[in-house]
């Protein structure tokens, strides 16, 4: 195509009429008098500017700031699945800080002569072989469960991921040295693990239990954070502010720690039902919380020999540790699908 | 003729190929830049061009400091700053900017566009006043066609052309001196493309800024660029002004490089002869010895197995009786056509240098003047008859 | 006619809505004839040969409406298992990334004699020996040898090889070619863009490029459709509409483009960005970023009339355009 056939800017063209989508384009153009070069600049700005917010082919409506956070929150909000999910949460939290507000009695105040006895009014539940009201334990059961999970999920989850992530933002002789000890941390079986430690310590506070799971929790979460710090530390824009003079602990706080953080979330939120469902495991076994402690997997432990005769010692409090765990792995996976950047 | 702004000396960047998980030992090196050397002068644009693999990248890298050479000198006026560290990085970054490739990784997800333009008055503090910056910002917005309004947006807000532009903004923030682009409208759709390359040039002469342009498309480098390099397995094998390289071409590689580009027009289909080059580039963990073009050369011959051809004006295209240049340092100057008529002679076109043994004129991109043209379309006519009184019936 | 697409919808479901990326797309291809489908990222042209290939993926797509016809039997209508036979042997797709096209735990012999040993019913040393004589074909450096070797053993230039040797193994009437070079380097593009060019030629195959470099389709097309927001907006004999576009996409698509045989002073720039496929603008989808666009073009989406034999544009003032 030859130089001169070249299209001219619009004002070569007879102006539009009126348009309402375009006010004045015309008039924002022809008067710079500056000659070509100009017009096509300003031209070429104010069309650019125009589609995110006057015109109706922009990206979406007319849209304020979306952070990516608040766009994961928006879509959290329609998702059944975090709905339910977070409600039966809402509702373990509140009665493990507050059990008196369902449950009148006292879970240690028990009457032997009621025995493995069923329901009966004021006693949904029944009672379990101590005589104690299986109702008022299960609601009580929950603060021990709660706390232990949310504690063992923060901590590891805060040893973890400052532990990987500077590992994998540094790498080196460090990154080598975590992914082994944290391959030896993998290499100890849980139970056993649990066994041979909690043994050994006599507190019947939950703190031992919380010590263990983090002890044995963080290298996962180490994992995931390593992953994610070295996926995100890839980026251009990690590169871009390293060209600008960006020192490391910039770098790592404001580019890579907020892009590599959300799997860590979503891996510890699922991890936090399954700590819940390990510490129960410990329980049972006699190494996790031990009595006077109401917890769920004291309680299991007690009924499991008696299922037979009494199966609603079981049920209600192993029916309580199943809903929980599922709440969580449930909340996990809505997170999940939220923050996953492949599904926007 | 001006001062070089930047001038790169030999420079060479050798990645290790280790073996062993404990005890890592060498056992090779790709060979990414392999002594590079060519200058930047201010207010010139500068292309580099080349395929995937060629080593452009790492030299963009190393320009902005994002990667330590092996070897080799940057010098940023005068002054060599690949030694540098701690402080005087620092002010020396805040004149060589880059525009990255991917306009799509390249700004912080998280971040609003007032923070990412902003970071770097944040990094660098002296340079706007705290009170300042929201205003500058919006300022920079405006610079590269942006509405100012937009600072709290986030990056996933724009589409890929307007992310670009708020990549340039950041590059911008510091005022530099040089802007080092790689691919910068590679990853953009074509019709987005020009108005990123308009704003570039735009910004060039608005700011004084010199640009190292770096693209794999001849066609958008040849339109941007003063000079350009031409680069194939880590070596410049050719550089010049762009009537140098596109029209007059002594390099093998460059003439395979040229013809092989489409060039949009049918009737070019006839009169174009194309190279095509067999077999694919070498690995640069074990490049050919002498020359790197060699094993896909049509000339090649046992000499340039043997000799690495230097990059200096070729013998056949020197001004009669001038000295013979000390090659390779005297190669940059050559291609400035400034320098040549000081000389007092008038300068063969061809006569830049070309890593070639055998470097020989070859035209393989058809001029204005070889097409037949097309038939003159008639005058537009504003308002006449053929102006469908009711389009709606048609 | 080989193939015929008429009237074809195809929309996507998506989280903001129905996006609309194919609204009414008319093209044919002959026996021999290479039509190249134009457009940007978004314009349908993928799509469109996703829906002709059958293999959109449903949900979230769905072909709203429109038939497709190949050698005159309506591909909309067939039942799954009859289109299966017609992929492979009728038409056959070439995409634009040959490394996660291929199977990596595959030899590409493997994978290329599969082709025969499932349609054909080949035992697997005949189609062994086959996948040597196809990789021959495309010119692959000692085929022989090389026919153990795995896809990532294989450079760039040579796996898209492998791609189109795969297309060809059946011996199809209609290739697809979407992208197929866009991944390639300048000197290694031109070698693969020749030897489909020359296949096409030896066989006598209707040959589909997509793609958005203006470059390849003058080197190689005989006719080209250009797209944009789900449409065609012209289509033309490449000759014609390199020397006179009557269509001012065409037009700025052909200006903004730098060339390598000129150094021009500013690129004509189309300001504005394509459009948003969730809300394509009200009448012609081009007129928020023409510089012609009138009150007429707001109103009313222009049908893409025939303008010249052979020729047809969408654009009201195509005359203007044709003249400016």
């Amino acid at each position: 195509m030859p130089e001169p056939e070249r299209p001219e800017p619009p004002e070569r063209y007879e102006p539009p009429a009126y348009d309402p989508l375009q006010p004045g384009k015309g008039e924002a153009i022809a008067p710079t008098g500056q000659g070509g070069p100009i017009d096509l600049a300003l031209d070429e700005a104010e069309s650019l500017e125009k589609p995110l917010g006057d015109d109706p082919t922009g990206p979406g409506p007319r849209e304020k700031a979306r952070s990516l956070w608040s766009d994961a929150w928006h879509q959290l909000r329609r998702n059944p699945v975090f709905v339910i999910a977070s409600l039966v949460i809402l509702f373990l939290v509140v009665i493990s800080i507050w059990p008196q507000l369902i449950a009148s009695g006292d879970p240690l105040q028990c009457e032997l002569s009621k025995s493995q006895q069923g329901a009966e009014p004021g006693h949904p539940f029944g009672y379990d072989t101590q005589g104690c009201d299986v109702y008022t334990r299960t609601v009580y059961g929950a603060r021990a469960s709660i706390t232990v999970g949310i504690c063992a999920t923060v901590g590891a989850a805060l040893l973890g991921s400052a532990l990987g992530g500077l590992a994998g933002f540094f790498g080196g002789w460090g990154d080598s040295l975590l992914s082994r000890v944290a391959d030896i941390f993998f290499g100890i079986p849980v139970v056993l693990g649990g066994l041979v430690f909690l043994s050994v310590v006599t507190s019947t506070t939950v703190w031992p239990v919380v010590g263990f799971i983090v002890l044995l929790g963080w290298p996962q979460l180490a994992r995931i954070a390593r992953g994610s710090v070295i996926t995100a530390k890839q980026n251009d824009y990690v590169q871009a502010a390293r060209a600008l003079g960006a020192g490391n602990g910039r770098m790592l706080l404001r580019h890579v720690a907020p892009n590599a953080v959300a799997p860590v979330i979503v891996v510890a939120t699922i991890a936090l039902g399954t700590y819940i469902a390990l510490e129960a495991t410990l329980s049972f076994l006699g190494v996790g919380l031990r009595p006077p402690t109401v917890s769920w997997g004291i309680d299991i432990s007690n009924a499991a020999s008696q299922i037979r005769n009494a199966p609603h010692m079981l049920l209600y409090p192993a029916g309580a540790l199943s809903i929980t765990v599922l709440a969580f792995i449930m909340l996990g996976d809505a997170v999940r699908d939220a923050l996953d950047p492949k599904l926007r | 003729m001006p001062e070089p702004i930047l001038e790169v000396r030999d420079l060479v960047k050798h990645y290790p190929l280790t073996q062993g998980i404990l005890f890592r030992r060498q056992i090779g090196a790709v060979k990414a830049v392999d002594g590079v050397s060519f200058e930047l002068r201010a207010g010139e644009t500068l292309g580099i061009v080349g395929e995937s693999g060629c080593g452009k990248s790492t030299v963009a890298k190393m320009l902005v400091n994002l990667e330590r050479p092996t070897a080799g000198s940057i010098a940023y006026k005068g002054e060599d700053i690949t030694k540098l560290s701690g402080r005087a990085l620092k002010a020396v970054r805040r004149n060589i900017q880059m525009v990255f490739q991917d306009p799509y990784t390249s700004l912080n997800p998280r971040m609003t566009v007032g923070d990412i333009i902003g970071e770097p008055f944040d990094i660098h503090p002296e340079v706007a006043p705290k009170g300042d910056r929201r205003r500058k910002v919006q300022e920079l917005l405006d610079v590269v066609g942006l509405n100012p309004e937009y600072i709290n947006r986030y990056p996933h807000q724009f589409s890929g052309g307007q992310r670009q532009r708020i990549g340039i903004a950041r590059g911008l923030a510091l005022r530099p001196e040089i802007i080092v682009a790689d691919e910068p409208v590679s990853a953009l759709d074509v019709s987005v493309q020009a108005q990123v390359v308009n704003l570039l040039a735009r910004l060039q002469s608005e700011f004084r800024l010199s640009y190292v342009f770096i693209a794999h498309d001849l066609s958008i480098v040849r339109h941007i660029s003063d000079r350009v390099g031409v680069m194939y397995l880590g070596r410049v094998v050719e550089i010049g002004t762009d009537t140098q390289i596109y029209d007059h071409p002594t390099h093998p590689y460059t003439q395979a490089l040229l013809s092989a580009v489409p060039v949009p027009d049918p009737l070019a289909r006839a009169h174009r002869e194309r190279i095509i080059l067999t077999g694919d580039v070498p690995s640069p963990a074990n490049p050919p010895s002498g020359c790197p073009f060699r094993t896909r050369c049509w000339k090649a011959e046992e000499r340039c197995a043997k000799e690495v051809p230097l990059l200096a004006v070729p013998e056949a295209f020197r001004p009669e009786g001038a000295a013979d240049p000390a090659a390779d340092r005297a190669a940059d100057r050559a291609a400035d056509p400034a320098v040549e008529p000081a000389a007092g002679r008038t300068a063969h076109p061809a006569a830049h240098p070309s890593a070639c043994h055998f470097a020989a004129e070859k035209r393989v991109v058809p001029g204005p003047g070889d097409l037949a043209a097309p038939p003159a379309p008639p005058p537009v006519r504003p308002d006449g008859p053929d102006v469908p009184g009711s389009p709606s019936k048609e | 006619m080989l193939l015929e697409v008429r009237d074809l919808h195809v929309e996507f479901r998506t989280r903001d809505g129905v996006a609309k990326a194919v609204n009414g797309v008319n093209y044919s291809v002959a026996e021999g004839e290479t039509l190249a489908v134009l457009g940007e990222s978004g314009s349908g042209k993928s799509v469109t040969a996703q829906a002709v290939m059958g293999i959109l993926d449903t949900p979230p797509g769905r072909i709203a409406g429109g038939e497709i016809l190949f050698k005159g039997k309506d591909l909309l209508k067939m039942k799954e298992d009859e289109r299966r036979k017609i992929r492979g042997a009728g038409m056959a797709m070439i995409f634009q990334d040959a490394l996660s096209s291929l199977n990596p735990v595959l030899s590409v012999g493997a994978q290329l004699g599969e082709m025969y040993e499932v349609h054909r019913g080949m035992s697997r040393k005949a189609a062994r020996a086959k996948a040597v004589e196809l990789m021959e074909r495309v010119r692959i450096p000692a085929a022989r040898e090389r026919v153990g070797d795995y896809p990532h053993q294989f450079s760039g230039g040579m796996r898209q090889r492998i791609m189109i040797a795969m297309a060809l193994a059946l011996e199809p009437s209609l290739i697809i070619a979407d992208e197929p070079t866009t991944a390639l380097d300048v000197t290694v593009q031109a070698q693969v863009m020749d030897l489909l060019a020359e296949l096409q030629r030896e066989l006598n195959m209707g040959l589909i490029l997509i793609t958005h470099d203006l470059g390849v389709v003058a080197d190689v097309a005989d006719k080209i459709a250009v797209m944009y927001a789900g449409r065609i907006v012209e289509s033309a004999p490449v000759h014609e509409i390199y020397a006179a576009p009557a269509h001012p996409y065409t037009r700025g698509l052909l200006d903004s483009i730098p060339r390598l045989d000129q150094k021009g002073q500013e690129l004509y720039a189309i300001k504005g960005l394509p459009p948003n496929l969730l809300a394509i603008p009200p009448g012609c989808a081009f007129n928020p970023r023409c510089p012609m666009a009138r009150a007429a073009c707001r109103a009313e989406v222009p049908p893409l009339a025939e303008v010249a034999p052979d020729r047809a544009s969408a654009c009201f003032f195509w005359k203007e355009c044709v003249g400016a």
